[in-house]
């Protein structure tokens, strides 16, 4: 007995001393560690409101315990259902098209010689990526609004029937997947931009001595080398596969309640709930579901990732 | 067999490799060329919508250039006087937070690569954890504007922005490339590890403090979503983006963007004023990119290796 308290105070001196000793670097991360405990850990417990039926006046921890309730009402209303199928398959569609396209652009911009037309298209395709989600929004208005919108200008002008997008949910998982594709594709090419730069030139000289054609280059050079950064990218994307884009749907979408069938991801209905008919304890089960699965699929993506090559994996 | 395979490499194949090459040329040329014009395109019809007239917009709908030239819309919303406000918050708000984020976040990258801090890989998994489960959207909103006591404070805007994991993760990275020989030559000298970080390290990050700096001012100005959390009617002044999108999105918030009360919604050029907002709220980013475009291009390379 006596020696385990020993023990003890030996391991709380040693943790104690840890601390004295590396105290001016600790008292440096501080401010970052005091962030994340007010930003990220403290709404944790908030968590509980998912299980209560939430009023103001008693607050979290004091409105009516009602167990899995709200839960129960997402499940059988199938909306839970709903919504997470909508923001995974916008999600797949989002990792596939978008990388496909990236790779793409990146092995052309790589044969193209003319440096400055290099430059300048690089820049250009980077820009989109720069603007603000509002900004994103209004430009959709622009092109798509059936009085002044740009594709209506231009099928008048040609003498065709208007096109009357937002009130056809329909037409609008395409036009999303374009819109996404036209401000990431640029940002997602500079990565595999920079691991073809970084290929072995002398492998791509050997290759042409050889005899082989771009087209073999491309196909058995060019491509395997970008198969880890493809892996890796791809990865982390899956690891966010429930987490939706909620500002490019927000901007587009908003409340047009017509277009929700199509187009209502977890994000733009918790954010619906929260903000605009402040039911809390809806909202919070939704999120609770979502950061709970998420947070199932990045484990065991990562777990499966360390098994086949431990390099790839995230942590 | 080898002499005919050295024929077909003398003839047939080198012309082949340079019409493979040609192909690949002239593919490559046209698509990056068709997919920069579209990247365009959208930028091009909102200037050219801020400087055309109510009624050619009414009639023949936006264009890519203007069919007529008018200052309306940017006389209506620079004598409204409101976005001039609004872009001194939006500095103030980037300046004040990329300068206090970057110091924060420069600090904890050093110190979480310094491999004789004991603390380094608990530290790290706890902020890294923050980026694999988190409370979602109503808890957050019940603390910030219940406990915290920040519904309309700008302190709402400024404190979520500051950081996140990515970004410590991002530095962390920049701060692996430093030899560690560094500090141990400032500790034989005597310097205490804020010394050696402010006087040995820093000057070396550099390029990491534009990167992650920039990453940081782009993020303050084109907040929209925390202002659109906290931020109700009763503020007036708004951080620029959100701005733009009351305007877009809130018949009351054109009207008052341009000259108050005193004006009635119908006399408003409601498409040339919405556009010239946009032009207003998106142009420094636009002018100042292409300078800075490499710094951004540094990050997204760094930042795809894992932390």
């Amino acid at each position: 007995m006596e020696q385990v308290v020993v023990k003890k105070t030996k391991n709380n001196q040693s943790f104690l001393q840890k601390v004295y000793r590396s105290r001016v670097l600790l008292l440096m991360c501080a401010p970052a560690i005091l962030f994340f405990f007010m930003f990220s850990y403290m709404p944790l417990p908030g968590i509980w409101v998912a299980f209560v039926k939430y009023n103001y006046r008693d607050g979290i921890f004091g409105s009516k315990f009602v167990g899995l309730s709200n839960f129960e009402f997402l499940i059988n209303s199938g909306k839970l259902f709903e919504l997470t199928k909508n923001t995974i398959l916008y999600n797949l569609t989002f990792i596939i098209l978008g990388n496909l396209l990236a790779v793409f652009i990146a092995i052309l911009l790589n044969e193209i010689r003319n440096k400055k037309f290099k430059k300048v298209s690089q820049t250009v395709m980077f820009l989109p990526y720069f603007i603000s989600q509002v900004l994103v929004g209004i430009l959709v208005f622009n092109m798509l609004n059936y009085d002044t919108g740009f594709v209506n200008g231009i099928l008048s002008s040609m003498g065709m029937e208007l096109w009357e997008p937002y009130s056809d949910p329909k037409v609008w998982p395409p036009i999303i997947v374009l819109v996404y594709l036209w401000q990431n594709t640029g940002y997602n090419s500079v990565v595999y931009f920079a691991a073809i730069m970084g290929i072995d030139a002398e492998i791509i000289e050997a290759s042409k001595v050889d005899g082989a054609n771009c087209f073999q280059k491309i196909r058995h050079i060019i491509i395997p080398s970008l198969k880890p950064t493809i892996v890796i990218l791809l990865l982390f994307a899956l690891g966010g596969i429930v987490k939706g884009n909620f500002g490019l749907f927000y901007n587009i979408i908003g409340t047009n309640s017509l277009l929700f069938p199509t187009t209502d991801i977890i994000e733009t209905y918790v954010y619906r709930a929260t903000m605009a008919d402040f039911n809390f304890s809806t909202a919070s089960a939704v999120g609770l579901y979502q950061s709970v699965i998420g947070f199932i699929i990045v484990v065991t993506v990562n777990y499966i990732v360390k098994k086949i090559e431990p390099d790839y994996s995230l942590f | 067999m080898a002499k005919q395979y050295q024929d077909l490499m003398e003839s047939g194949v080198k012309v082949k490799l340079e019409t493979s090459e040609k192909i690949v040329k002239a593919v490559g040329y046209i698509f990056v060329t068709f997919y920069a014009i579209c990247c365009v395109i959208p930028f091009l019809i909102i200037v050219s919508t801020s400087f055309t007239s109510e009624t050619v917009i009414r009639e023949l709908g936006v264009q890519l250039f203007p069919k007529d030239f008018t200052l309306e819309g940017y006389n209506m919303v620079l004598k409204g006087g409101t976005i001039f406000q609004s872009y001194i918050l939006t500095i103030v708000l980037t300046v004040v937070g990329t300068l206090i984020g970057l110091s924060i976040i420069a600090m904890t990258g050093y110190v979480l690569q310094r491999k004789d801090f004991e603390f380094r890989n608990a530290i790290s998994f706890y902020i890294y954890f923050t980026s694999l489960f988190s409370a979602g959207l109503a808890p957050y909103y019940l603390l910030m504007t219940q406990t915290y006591n920040l519904k309309d404070s700008y302190f709402a805007v400024l404190l979520p922005l500051l950081m996140s994991p990515w970004l410590v993760i991002l530095m962390k990275n920049f701060v692996k490339a430093i030899p560690h020989e560094i500090t141990e030559s400032g500790k034989i000298d005597g310097a205490g590890d804020m010394r050696i970080f402010v006087s040995l390290i820093l000057p070396m990050l550099k390029p990491a403090l534009a990167t992650i700096g920039l990453f940081l001012a782009l993020g303050y100005w084109n907040e929209w979503y925390q202002s659109s959390l906290f931020l109700s009617s009763k503020v007036d002044v708004k951080p620029l983006q959100y701005t733009l999108y009351e305007i877009v999105n809130k018949t009351d918030a054109l009207k008052n963007s341009v000259a108050g009360q005193f004006v009635s919604v119908t006399d408003i050029p409601t498409e040339s004023v919405k556009m010239a907002n946009a032009v207003l709220a998106t142009g420094p980013i636009v002018l100042a990119y292409p300078f800075v475009q490499r710094y951004f291009i540094s990050g997204i390379t760094v930042g795809a290796v894992k932390g």
